[in-house]
C-alpha cells in the first residue's frame, strides 16, 4: 500500500461529502425525534440522548464540537450515561481493574502537553497541545466503542479526523505505517510500575486506516476535555477496531515503513493481531467475539446484542481490506 | 488426616447439654457454642447479600453482570480456600473445635460456585443450553471452571452423615481427597482466565495460599 500526498485543490476530503441518503435519514430522524417531542409520546431515551450530546456534567472545560458531516459519524443510538463512560475503563497504566482508572487518574497532568511527530515525514516537529487544538475545527462524532472483552458503550467524542493532523507533517511515500505512543511516567502513572505490558504503550495503524475520515483524533467527550481516564488530553479513536487500538494520552506519532508491533500482540501475539477489526465471525481464542453486552443499556438479565461486522461501519471501511484474510489478518 | 467426620462429635454435646452448663460460657469455648455456627452461616451469605442488594440497588458498576459473574467466582475461591485452611489452622492453633466448621464452609464453597455457573449461564449466555456447550468445549479456561465444578458435586452429594456412615469413613475420605484436585483446577481457571491480560498478581497470591495449605499436607505426610 502506498500513500500519496493528495495534490492541493484536486482532491475533495471525503470529510466534505455526505452521501445524500444518509443527510436525508438524518433530516427524517430528527423530523421524527421532535414530532415524539411535540406530540408528548416521550421515548424519554431517544430525546435524551439528542440532549446530552453536547452536555456532560459541566465539571471539566467545555469543548463543544460541531455536527460531523463524515459519513457514519454520528451513530443514531442511545448514548451511554457519562457515567459510565467514565468510570469503566480499561487505562493499564492506572490499573488493571477497569474501576481503577477513574480512581488513580487523577495525578496525571494533562496540560501542559506536547506531541512529537516524526519518522518518514517531511515537517516532523514537537507540537503544543494548544497548536494541536486548532489543527482543524472540532467535531462531535457518535460512535459505538466495542472492547475485545465483549462489551461495548456509544460515546460522543470531540475532535477532528487524524488525517488533518498527520496531513500537517507531510508524510512520505516510505511512510506506509503510523505507530502512536502513549505517556509512560511512573510519576503519574502508577500502573507502570507493574509488569503487565511492556511500557510505553505503542499501538500501530496502516497509513490508510490512520488517513480514514472515520479515524478520529480526540480531544473530548460529551462537549468537554477529555477526562484523565479517558485518555486526556487527546487519545485515538478507531470506532472500527477493539478498543485497545485506540491508543490514549499519546506523546508522539511516528511514520514508519514497517508494521509498528503493538503492546497486545507483543503481550500475546496469538490472541491479539495487528488489525484487531471488530468481527463477529473471528473469535478471541478464549471468547467468543459474535455478541456483546452494551454498557448501561441492556438489563441484566437481557440477550446480549449481535455484534456487527467492523462494529458497523463496513460502509465506510471494509473497502480497506477488500480480497483480505480477515481471519488471518486478526 | 483425622478420620472422624467433625462436625457430629463436635456438636452434640452442646445439643444434650443441661441447662445449667449453657448459663456458664466461661467453660465453653466459644467455637464450641452452638450460635458460632449461625454467625458463621451469616457471615458465609453476606458476600451474596451484597451482590443481591447491590443488583437493586445499580451499585455493581457500570456493567454489573460481568461484576456478579466474577465477584461469585472469587467467593467460591475463597470460600475453598477458607475451607482447605481448616485442618492446617486446627493444627498450627491447637483448635480442635474449629473442625466443626469445615463442612459448612466446604458447602459454601460449592454454593458460591453454582451460583457462578448459574451467573455465567444465565446472565452471559441466556441460559442457551447448546451455546454453554460449545462455549465450555470451546474455551479450555470454562471448561476447567466446569470441571471444577463438577468434581465438587459428588463431594457435596456425600457431605451429611448418612452417605459418610453408607460409604464408610475410609472411602469417604478417599472420595474427598478430591477436593485438592479442584482447587487446583479452580486456580488453574482463574489463572487461564486473566492470562490474556498478563495480569497474575491476584492468582499469584491464590497460588502461594494454595502451596501453603497443599505444602504442609504433603510436608506432614513424609513426615509420618
Amino acid at each position: 500500500m502506498h500513500f500519496h500526498k493528495p495534490r492541493d485543490g484536486q482532491r475533495i476530503p471525503a470529510s466534505e461529502i455526505t452521501p445524500r441518503e444518509v443527510h436525508d435519514a438524518r433530516r427524517d430522524w430528527l423530523k421524527t425525534a421532535g414530532a415524539l417531542g411535540l406530540t408528548g409520546i416521550g421515548l424519554s431515551g431517544l430525546s435524551a440522548g439528542v440532549q446530552a450530546q453536547t452536555a456532560g456534567p459541566g465539571k471539566l472545560a467545555k469543548l463543544p464540537g460541531a455536527k460531523s458531516a463524515v459519513a457514519g459519524a454520528t451513530v443514531m443510538e442511545k448514548l451511554t450515561a457519562y457515567k459510565d463512560v467514565t468510570s469503566y475503563n480499561n487505562f493499564y497504566e492506572f490499573g488493571t481493574d477497569k474501576s481503577d482508572p477513574a480512581e488513580n487518574a487523577h495525578t496525571l497532568k494533562p496540560r501542559p502537553w506536547s506531541v512529537v511527530i516524526e519518522g518518514e515525514c517531511a515537517k516532523p516537529g514537537r507540537f503544543g497541545l494548544e497548536d494541536l487544538l486548532k489543527v482543524a475545527p472540532m467535531e462531535e462524532r457518535v460512535y459505538r466503542l466495542r472492547c475485545v472483552e465483549g462489551w461495548s458503550m456509544v460515546i460522543p467524542w470531540v475532535g477532528y479526523s487524524l488525517s488533518e493532523l498527520l496531513k500537517k507533517a507531510e508524510p512520505t511515500g516510505k511512510a506506509r505505517y503510523v505507530e502512536f505512543t502513549t505517556l509512560a511516567d511512573k510519576a503519574q502513572m502508577p500502573g507502570v510500575r507493574s509488569g503487565v505490558l511492556d511500557w510505553p504503550y505503542v499501538e500501530g495503524l496502516r497509513i490508510d486506516e490512520a488517513m480514514h475520515p472515520l479515524t478520529l483524533m480526540a480531544f473530548g467527550l460529551y462537549g468537554e476535555v477529555l477526562p484523565n481516564q479517558n485518555g486526556a488530553p487527546l487519545r485515538l479513536v478507531v470506532p472500527w477496531k477493539y478498543g485497545f487500538k485506540s491508543a490514549k494520552s499519546i506523546v508522539k506519532i511516528r511514520f514508519v515503513e514497517k508494521q509498528p508491533v503493538s503492546s497486545w500482540t507483543k503481550a500475546a501475539q496469538q490472541e491479539y493481531g495487528f488489525y484487531s477489526n471488530v468481527n463477529p465471525t473471528v473469535d478471541h481464542p478464549r471468547w467468543s467475539q459474535a455478541t456483546e453486552r452494551r454498557i448501561g443499556e441492556d438489563g441484566l438479565f437481557a440477550k446480549r446484542r449481535p455484534t456487527l461486522m467492523f462494529n458497523g461501519y463496513e460502509a465506510q471501511v471494509g473497502q480497506l481490506y477488500a480480497g483480505m484474510d480477515l481471519k488471518k489478518n486478526f | 488426616m483425622t478420620s472422624v467426620p467433625p462436625s457430629t462429635a463436635a456438636t452434640s454435646p452442646s445439643a444434650t447439654a443441661p441447662a445449667a452448663a449453657r448459663r456458664a460460657p466461661a467453660k465453653r469455648h466459644p467455637l464450641l457454642h452452638p450460635a458460632a455456627k449461625v454467625v458463621l452461616f451469616l457471615l458465609c451469605l453476606l458476600p451474596l447479600a451484597w451482590y443481591v442488594f447491590g443488583a437493586f440497588t445499580e451499585r455493581l458498576g457500570a456493567n454489573p453482570a460481568e461484576t456478579l459473574i466474577r465477584g461469585l467466582g472469587d467467593w467460591a475461591l475463597r470460600l475453598l480456600w477458607i475451607t482447605l485452611a481448616v485442618t492446617p489452622l486446627r493444627t498450627w492453633t491447637n483448635q480442635p473445635a474449629l473442625a466443626r466448621f469445615r463442612r459448612m464452609l466446604g458447602l459454601f464453597a460449592f454454593f458460591y460456585a453454582s451460583l457462578h455457573l448459574l451467573a455465567y449461564g444465565w446472565l452471559d449466555k441466556g441460559l442457551d443450553l447448546a451455546d454453554i456447550l460449545r462455549d465450555i468445549g470451546k474455551r479450555p479456561f470454562i471448561l476447567m471452571g466446569f470441571t471444577a465444578w463438577l468434581l465438587l458435586v459428588p463431594l457435596a452429594a456425600t457431605s451429611f452423615n448418612r452417605a459418610i456412615k453408607a460409604l464408610g469413613a475410609p472411602r469417604w475420605q478417599a472420595l474427598h481427597k478430591l477436593v485438592y484436585a479442584i482447587a487446583i483446577v479452580g486456580l488453574m481457571h482463574f489463572i487461564w482466565m486473566r492470562a490474556g491480560k498478563n495480569n497474575f498478581a491476584e492468582p499469584l497470591v491464590y497460588g502461594s495460599i494454595l502451596a501453603v495449605l497443599l505444602g504442609w499436607r504433603a510436608f506432614r505426610r513424609m513426615k509420618r
